[in-house]
């Protein structure tokens, strides 16, 4: 139980899309419920307040920062410090901050390959100086200006400062919120303990376990063809796999209510991989091949006919880790010889 | 894992009743050998999970093999088979990561062959060492680092 009857709330992004901010108006009429027992005193998207709003408060004044978006410069890093400073549970709101999210993807670049694209070689740009931003530069009057430094590789929240739960999922949905809802509520009130530090607040079971459509337990599948989902019109009740569609659902963590199986689209995985794996997209490829069907003539194939076959499968790191490449055991695409 | 630069990280998977057995008559054999590899000994090589590779890597291995039976010769019938699916999945996986796709290598050995267990693991080290040590191993420095 807090020490107040009514708590604090902040709220602040680093690269993020700002859909985790619109995920909290999601709370809709029971944003009025969270209203009741938490004041929110820091939410640039919310609320007409200033950064340095945010720096002048003391430290640990607030009782729960959420904090969304990944790492991916120098102010997202220095701004999830200050957070940490001032909050005394800092949350990490929504795939980017658990896990790197969709901006992590950037990791198979890197800073010298992202600036060539964008200030060079596209379509649209004009710089045949090869001008790069700077993280300084004075003007002939002696004006300073500065601008954050863009980071070699993007990271988690947790890479960067101490993390005491995490809210999974791009974004994390309603049906999670309203989960998060009745914990603040119930701690306030004295009735709920908060869990374990280091907790996700989400289910242990994957995706698959919870699913409406999982053929059952023991049953096998086998497919001998993937199809993208863009060329069928997948049957809304059969399991994706079974269907030849690639779903992350054995890879995946469950808690989110399953929106996207419930609008018969195939899992994405946004949810990150549960605690009883080290790597998400290692835990994907396992699923993946081993629903590819044995064939009669096995013994015939090599392995160049088997690497042809499991090449349908495109782009696996990109569909394996869309979410959680930052935290994957790799982190990031490198350069080899 | 070690990261002196100068000794190099080789894992290799071998399953108990066939490439073990291969490279143990390797080793009674006599055959000439290079001693830069570590051997992980499993019971199938479909006991080897994708994630104990992608693990040997971020702790600085410079290469992995994995061994197992030949197709059809699998003592669990068919664990080989999925072996080949799931490690020719890695293998485009790994070269996505912009691994060389020599760093990683799947190899079918039984236990009479002794003399093919010496001569891929002479081959495979030898091209590691032309390699140098993987670039996950700077990058991982960095990381610890901070
Ligand atoms: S988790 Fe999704 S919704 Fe939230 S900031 Fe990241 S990309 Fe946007
Ligand atoms: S693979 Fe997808 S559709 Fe099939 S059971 Fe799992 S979550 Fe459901
Ligand atoms: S079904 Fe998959 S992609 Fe959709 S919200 Fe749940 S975890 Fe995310």
């Amino acid at each position: 139980m807090p020490d107040k009857k009514k708590i604090t709330l902040a709220l602040k992004r680093g690269a993020s899309c700002v859909g985790c901010d619109i995920a909290v108006v999601n709370f809709s009429e029971k944003l009025f419920e969270l209203i009741e027992v938490a004041d929110i005193v820091f939410s640039p998207t919310l609320l007409d307040v200033k950064y340095d709003d945010l720096i002048k408060m003391p430290d640990k004044s607030i009782t729960i920062g959420l904090y969304h978006g990944a790492v991916r410069n120098s102010d997202n890093e220095e701004f999830a410090k200050i957070m940490r400073e001032k909050c005394q549970i800092l949350i990490a709101y929504g795939a980017c901050a658990h896990l790197g999210g969709i901006p992590g993807l950037a990791n198979v670049s890197n800073r010298a390959k992202i600036f060539e694209t964008v200030y060079k070689k596209t379509f649209s740009t004009d710089n045949p100086e090869g001008i790069y931003p700077q993280t300084e530069w004075t003007d002939e009057k002696g004006h300073k200006l500065t601008l954050p430094e863009f980071y070699d590789e993007v990271y988690a929240l947790d890479d960067v400062v101490d993390v005491d739960y995490y809210v999974p999922a791009c974004p994390p949905t309603h049906v999670m919120n309203m989960q998060i809802l009745n914990l603040i509520k119930g701690w306030v009130e004295g009735k709920l303990e908060l869990p374990p530090k280091g907790s996700v607040i989400a289910e242990e079971k994957t995706l698959c376990d919870e699913c409406p459509r999982n053929p059952g337990k023991g049953k096998k599948i086998k497919i001998d063809k993937l199809r993208l989902i863009t060329e069928v019109e997948p049957d809304p009740e059969k399991c994706f796999l079974e269907q030849g569609i690639l779903c992350l659902g054995p890879a995946t963590r469950a808690g989110c209510g399953a929106p996207c199986i419930e609008a018969n689209m195939p899992c994405r995985g946004c949810m990150g991989p549960t605690s009883r794996v080290m790597d998400q997209g290692g835990s994907m490829l396992s699923a993946l091949a081993s629903i590819f069907g044995v064939s009669e003539n096995e013994l015939e194939l090599s392995e160049e006919d088997i690497e042809k076959f499991v090449s349908q499968m495109k782009d696996p790191l990109g569909c394996f880790y869309r979410f959680s490449l930052p935290k994957s055991l790799l982190h990031r695409v490198v350069q080899d010889k | 894992m070690s990261n002196n630069d100068d000794k190099l990280n080789i894992l290799v998977f071998t399953c108990n009743w066939c490439a073990y057995a291969g490279a143990d008559l390797a080793g009674v054999s006599r055959l000439q050998m290079p001693t830069e590899f570590r051997q992980i000994r499993t019971m199938c090589s479909a006991r080897v999970d994708p994630e104990f590779i992608l693990y040997a890597f971020k702790n600085g291995a410079d290469g992995v093999m994995v061994a197992g039976c030949h197709p059809g010769d699998c003592h669990y019938i068919g664990g080989n088979y999925r072996t080949r699916r799931r490690m020719a999945l890695l293998k485009l996986l790994l070269q996505q990561f912009g691994l060389n796709p020599k760093r990683f290598r799947l190899e079918w050995v039984s236990a009479g062959e002794g003399q093919k267990f010496a001569q891929v693991i002479n081959e495979f080290v030898n091209e590691i060492k032309e390699l140098g040590p993987s670039p996950y191993r700077k990058k991982q420095e960095v990381r610890d680092a901070g």
